[in-house]
């Protein structure tokens, strides 16, 4: 049992100017009583998310659109508990594996194998784990004996079959993912495009934002709509990628 | 899916509301318990992932001199040319007798590359961790113990200085060698809490490495480990108030078969309980902000 329930979330950037970032300007502040070291106190905030309230459950596959900026990366991180919301609660159940950067850890000078274990081990999976998945990840990515000299010699589409096999080899409850992920040739991406599929359909619950009104869809069934951090509408994902295209 | 479970109990603890000062809440009590609760569980979980933290501890090294031909062992040599060239500048300088000098000296330096390594490194723990710490959900500590098993690899690295120093001379520590590892671990959970606590600080006050990193240089000279303390003469007793000191001491006595001083396992020991308490205070704090100001 997967679930995810957000309330009344706010998420407020802090911005801190040079001045503030200061130690000695913010000691000079306290030592003043405030009257020389004003720029501390005129701290500004970017309101990333305001009041987001969200509900999801097994077999939910939600789709986050929404312009440039409007917080869709920023929802993504406080699903993944890498934001710790300034206010409001969440509640997650499960665990998580958060897709944002699949090159995240690479040693480019390790070679592909050595790649795969480490790779493999900040997604949470045990050494013996990728033991046992090394061999459908190595087969996957095609990449036969370039899998044991070192990735710096790969070519960037090489590099991304490797780094998308690994990813697409945990098994987690609730997935989130930041723009899909597009590899190599076309031949790879039929290929990849099944992988994938198995992939999100093994997770419970899956939050993907992506620009791609097709793409969310084909793979998701409600949708989110974001507009300047808060949620402007939510539902069926016609519905909303229906208005999305009307309205924006 | 057991194997899984550092992450998923992780991922299923509640993380409580908050408010930008924590002051505001109402429910002040059980706020700052569960952001204790969760310092503590992030403490926790780090260690439990130790496999992660050896690797990339590892990979930091080998990234290094990844394509050198002595690879790690550049530490080793390069520490090696240090301290025989400044033993021989030195002892000439203060005219000391290089059988006890030198042995003391490459001890010393070595210890305090241990020291000032975790220091100056803890600085940048979160800033250097950024692309990590905002693309996944790690425990943050799983960056400190990376950063210590570095360090301690390193002194390993440096460590063969020493045995082949103490083959020269005919060094033996004897029993009191056994005492390397009480005095490790003591620098080690310092470490720890200064990583924390500096890391943090520093992620948001951003002079804060610059400002560690010279006073670290000073401390260097302050403390005894190019001079001898009994150079001091009957001013002796200053440098009783130098930690550095005492964390150099708990470990070079007993590489040269002497039992440190009473005073600098009181201090050592005293410095660890009382830092991580500090420190742990101000993690449980501030740990949710850390991916807002990296």
């Amino acid at each position: 049992m997967a679930s995810i329930h957000l309330r009344n979330v706010d998420v407020d950037f802090p911005l801190y100017s040079g001045a503030s970032r200061s130690l000695k300007t913010s000691l000079l502040h306290l030592g003043s009583g405030g009257r020389i070291g004003r720029t501390v106190s005129d701290r500004m905030c970017v309101q990333a998310l305001t009041k987001v309230s969200l509900q999801l459950k097994d077999g939910d596959r939600l789709g986050i659109i929404g312009p440039n900026g409007s917080g869709k990366t920023t929802l993504l991180r406080v699903l993944s508990s890498i934001y710790e919301p300034s206010a409001g609660q969440v509640f997650i159940e499960g665990s998580v594996a958060s897709l944002f950067d699949v090159a995240l850890g690479m040693d480019t000078e390790g070679t592909g194998y050595e790649n795969i274990t480490l790779r493999g081990m900040l997604l949470g999976l045990s050494r013996s784990e990728i033991e046992k998945k090394v061999h459908d990840i190595a087969e996957f990515t095609e990449l036969g004996d370039y899998l044991s000299i070192p990735v710096r010699t790969y070519s960037s589409g090489m590099l991304l079959r490797l780094a998308f096999a690994v990813c697409t080899s945990v098994e987690p409850e609730i997935l989130l993912m930041d723009e899909w992920i597009g590899v190599g040739d076309a031949r790879f991406l039929e290929k990849a495009r099944v992988r994938l599929d198995d992939f999100v359909h093994g997770s419970s619950i899956l939050a993907l934002a992506s620009h791609s009104n097709d793409l969310i869809r084909q793979v998701c069934n409600k949708a989110v709509l974001m507009d300047k951090g808060s949620v402007s509408a939510f539902g069926e994902v016609k519905e909303i990628i229906e208005y999305y295209e009307q309205n924006y | 899916m057991e194997n899984n479970e550092g992450k998923e109990s992780h991922s299923s603890t509640e993380v409580a509301a908050q408010d930008g000062l924590g002051l505001l809440d109402k429910d002040m009590s059980n706020g700052s318990q569960t952001s204790v609760k969760l310092a503590l569980c992030d403490l926790w979980l780090g260690i439990s992932q130790w496999r992660l933290w050896i690797l990339l501890g590892w990979q930091d090294i080998r990234q290094r001199y990844r394509r050198s031909l002595l690879g790690p062992f550049w530490l080793t040599l390069s520490m090696a040319i240090m301290v025989g060239a400044l033993s021989f500048l030195y002892g000439a300088l203060f005219s000391l007798d290089l059988d006890d000098y030198l042995p003391f000296l490459c001890l010393g330096f070595i210890v305090w590359g241990l020291i000032s390594g975790i220091v100056t490194d803890g600085c940048v723990v979160f800033i250097g961790s950024e692309a990590f710490i905002k693309q996944i959900s790690l425990p943050l500590s799983v960056y400190v113990y990376r950063l210590i098993w570095r360090n301690l690899i390193i002194f390993g690295h440096n460590m063969v200085v020493f045995v082949v120093v103490a083959c020269i001379f005919s060094i033996w520590p004897g029993w009191s060698g056994l005492l390397l590892l009480p005095g490790l671990i003591l620098i080690c959970a310092t470490g720890g809490w200064v990583c924390l606590l500096l890391g943090l600080i520093s992620a948001r006050f951003r002079d804060v490495p610059q400002l560690v990193a010279s006073f670290i240089q000073v401390a260097f000279f302050l403390t005894p480990i190019i001079w001898k303390p009994e150079l001091l003469g009957d001013r002796f007793g200053i440098v009783d108030f130098n930690p550095f000191y005492h964390f150099v001491e708990i470990i070079r006595q007993p590489m040269l078969g002497n039992m440190p001083d009473n005073t600098s396992w009181l201090v050592t020991i005293g410095f660890t309980a009382l830092g991580w308490i500090l420190t742990f205070l101000i993690f449980s704090r501030f740990r949710g902000r850390i991916a807002y100001w990296v």
